[in-house]
């Protein structure tokens, strides 16, 4: 199977989608003639010419909304935001248009588009270009969410969202573009709303989600060397949320901790929480835990940033305090 | 072309400065040259608005029809003729204020009524209300109700039309409130940017619900804000609605012969509040200003001129009236007897399978 970077398959994906769907098309900041600011659009507008793959202003709310009018009639968009940061000026096309516009006309108006781009911190960017907004989207009826975390996911997610009919919400990592892993070749795709265990265990479950599915992997690996066998699982897509993987494994495990780099305060861990705590309650032996970011806005300075994000340090403790054994 | 500051002055017909745009002998010029056939359609859309219109405040009233009601009584002229200017695969996407152009493009009176009312038989399944009519067959791509956020939607219609090669125009009606927005300025960028096929018509009521357009846009001729973006543009009299028609027609060319956008601002007047729980008059203007627009009411305007060339008399068109009142009285008659959605629409179409 090849060996390719995250960005990679995620150009993939576009690539394939691009080939075997006319009707798809990219625009976006930066996409075409630099080949995206992430690189991720690379080769794109050599293969697909600018009617394809469009430069646009940095305008996000009018390409945004240009590309709902355009699924409108019939087309299927992938908008891409040079960073999650930026679609907060196109919030409104996305939560009153893309999201609404099947429901407010009774069914007659899909908006089959993706919204896609990086998210969450990554090296002292400081507070405006480091934050995880997934929390905002998965609110909102209509939308559906997916954030995938290795290389392959990102090809199988990135190819089911395109040919979604609803709006998908694709959020990346910006340091994981870089990150390699095998992807198969060709037609590959995952189905939106299921979650995958990552690495199965019995002691306990971790919920992690995009990057931080690594840092609960490192420490689910430290963990074994203390004899606690860790059951770790990427949701994948947020919204529709794969709650009955999450169920199982909790009522094996009969223990929870999730771990996001969002805020806490109505993060997505929240409702996963609210979710278990309905479901599963007489599982579970221990009150579910959560590592979250800190509730601030994310700092410049290198190590208030370090402390401001779950690591493998603070996953472990949490393990431990759910085991009863810190 | 007029001064910015005279702006709010030339929706009168007796305005020194309106010059030929505002005449009413341009309307019977006009009148002469087109069939007299279309001539009477265009007034009867133009009267079954009216009157739909007036029995929707009835019903409002009557607590039949909830939520917001923005209606469209004294701006008919503009949603007919623009419309008639369109072949029956272009685009149509409105502000709230909907009910008029939705008429216009021909949406069943019985099917508009029932989705005011709120029942399953509206042309959004009555999960949309006043402020979001929809009908994909007529081309009809909503009723919008965040000012200005339709614009990117028109420009992603236009868009499309390009991108698959097809010879259809969007027109998109907005209020003059909408050209102080973002999306505003982005869309009109994106569309003269992109040469796309699109007819932005701001239909300029003088109000931004109960804010007058003095105080909120630094140019009064709205449609020379089309300059910034080097997009044709032309101003018209919203109360003629042939002027309106041939200038529509004009730009609905301009987008499907050169793939060009263009901005018209339509000088027209709302009598009504801005929705219905806003008082006709009394805090931000008074009966005098509205009496005043009164005069140059697009319904009498037009069929003064028909009259005066022949085309209608007062017999004919007393006898439209009453037809379209019954046509009115059945649209009410069929929301009211038509079923509310069931229990399982509260979760339908919020996903596609």
């Amino acid at each position: 199977m090849p060996v390719m970077q995250y960005r990679e398959a995620l150009n993939q994906a576009m690539r394939e989608e691009m080939q075997r769907d006319e009707r798809v098309f990219l625009l976006g900041e930066e996409v075409g003639a630099y080949n995206g600011a992430y690189k991720v659009s690379r080769g794109l507008l050599a293969e697909f010419g600018p009617q394809r793959v469009l430069d646009t202003p940095i305008a996000e709310l009018g390409f945004t909304g240009l590309a709902v009018g355009a699924a409108m009639a019939g087309l299927r968009p992938i908008v891409e935001v040079m960073t999650f940061n930026f679609s907060i000026l196109a919030l409104d096309q996305v939560v009153n248009g893309a999201a609404k516009m099947l429901y407010m006309s009774g069914g007659q108006f899909g908006v089959p588009m993706v919204l896609r781009g990086p998210g969450g911190s990554a090296h002292q960017l400081a507070a405006q270009h480091s934050q995880s907004l997934e929390a905002w989207y998965c609110h909102v009826p209509g939308l559906k969410v997916v954030m995938p975390s290795t290389p392959a996911d990102a090809k199988g997610l990135l190819k089911s969202a395109i040919r979604d009919d609803n709006p998908v919400v694709f959020i990346e990592s910006e340091v994981l573009y870089g990150m390699k892993g095998e992807v198969p070749e060709g037609e590959y795709t995952i189905p939106l709303g299921v979650a995958e265990i990552k690495r199965p265990g019995k002691d306990v479950t971790v919920i992690a989600h995009s990057k931080m599915l690594h840092v609960a992997l490192q420490a689910a690996n430290e963990l074994e060397a203390e004899g606690v066998d860790a059951e770790v699982i990427d949701p994948r897509t947020l919204r529709p949320l794969d709650t009955e993987t999450l169920l199982q494994s909790v009522k094996k495990t009969n223990r929870a901790v999730i771990v996001e780099e969002g805020w806490s305060f109505c993060g997505v861990g929240a409702q996963i929480v609210d979710i278990l705590q309905q479901q599963a309650f007489d599982y579970l032996d221990a009150p579910i835990l959560r590592v979250t970011g800190a509730d601030v806005p994310t700092p410049y300075n290198k190590t208030l940033e370090h402390m401001a994000f779950p690591d493998a340090q603070r996953v472990k403790q949490a393990v431990l305090r759910v085991l009863y054994k810190a | 072309m007029k001064s910015g500051s005279t702006a709010r002055t030339v929706a009168n017909t007796t305005d020194a400065n309106g010059g030929e745009m505002y005449a009413s002998s341009s309307l019977e010029a006009r009148a002469r040259r087109l069939d007299p056939s279309l001539l009477k359609d265009l007034l009867e859309n133009m009267l079954l608005i009216r009157r739909f219109e007036e029995k929707a405040a009835e019903l409002y009233a009557l607590g039949k029809i909830g939520g917001f009601c923005h209606l469209y009584i004294g701006q008919e002229a503009v949603g007919v003729g623009a419309i008639s200017s369109l072949g029956p695969d272009d685009y149509i996407l409105c502000s709230y204020r909907d009910h008029g152009q939705a008429l216009a493009r021909g949406m069943d009176p019985r099917v508009l009524m029932a989705e005011l009312c709120g029942k399953v038989s509206g042309c959004s399944k009555g999960k949309g209300g006043s402020m979001h009519l929809f009908d994909k067959r007529l081309g009809f791509y909503g009723g919008h109700a965040i000012v200005g956020a339709h614009l990117p939607l028109a420009a992603g219609t236009a868009f499309a039309s390009r991108y698959l090669k097809q010879p259809r125009v969007t027109v998109c009606f907005f209020g003059d409130a909408a050209v102080n927005i973002g999306s505003f300025h982005e869309s009109l960028n994106l569309a003269q940017l992109w040469k796309l096929p699109v007819v932005f018509i701001c239909e300029n009521n003088e109000f931004g619900m109960g804010t007058p357009i003095e105080k909120t846009a630094s140019i009064l001729n709205l449609h020379e804000r089309a300059c910034a973006y080097n997009m044709a543009h032309a101003a018209v009299d919203g109360m003629d609605v042939l002027a309106v028609r041939e200038s529509v027609a004009e730009a609905v060319e301009r987008a499907r012969n050169e793939s060009l956008p263009t901005l018209i601002e339509a000088r027209t007047y709302r009598y009504m509040g801005h929705s219905m729980s806003d008082p006709t008059h009394g805090i931000y203007r008074t009966k005098a200003e509205l009496e005043e627009h009164r005069r140059r009411d697009p319904v009498k305007r037009f069929i003064s001129a028909l009259e005066a060339i022949g085309v209608v008399t007062q017999a004919t068109v007393d006898e439209a009236d009453r037809r379209i009142r019954d046509v009115v009285e059945q649209a009410v008659v069929f929301a009211d007897q038509s079923p509310e959605p069931s229990p399982e629409e509260l979760s339908t179409d919020v996903y596609l399978p």
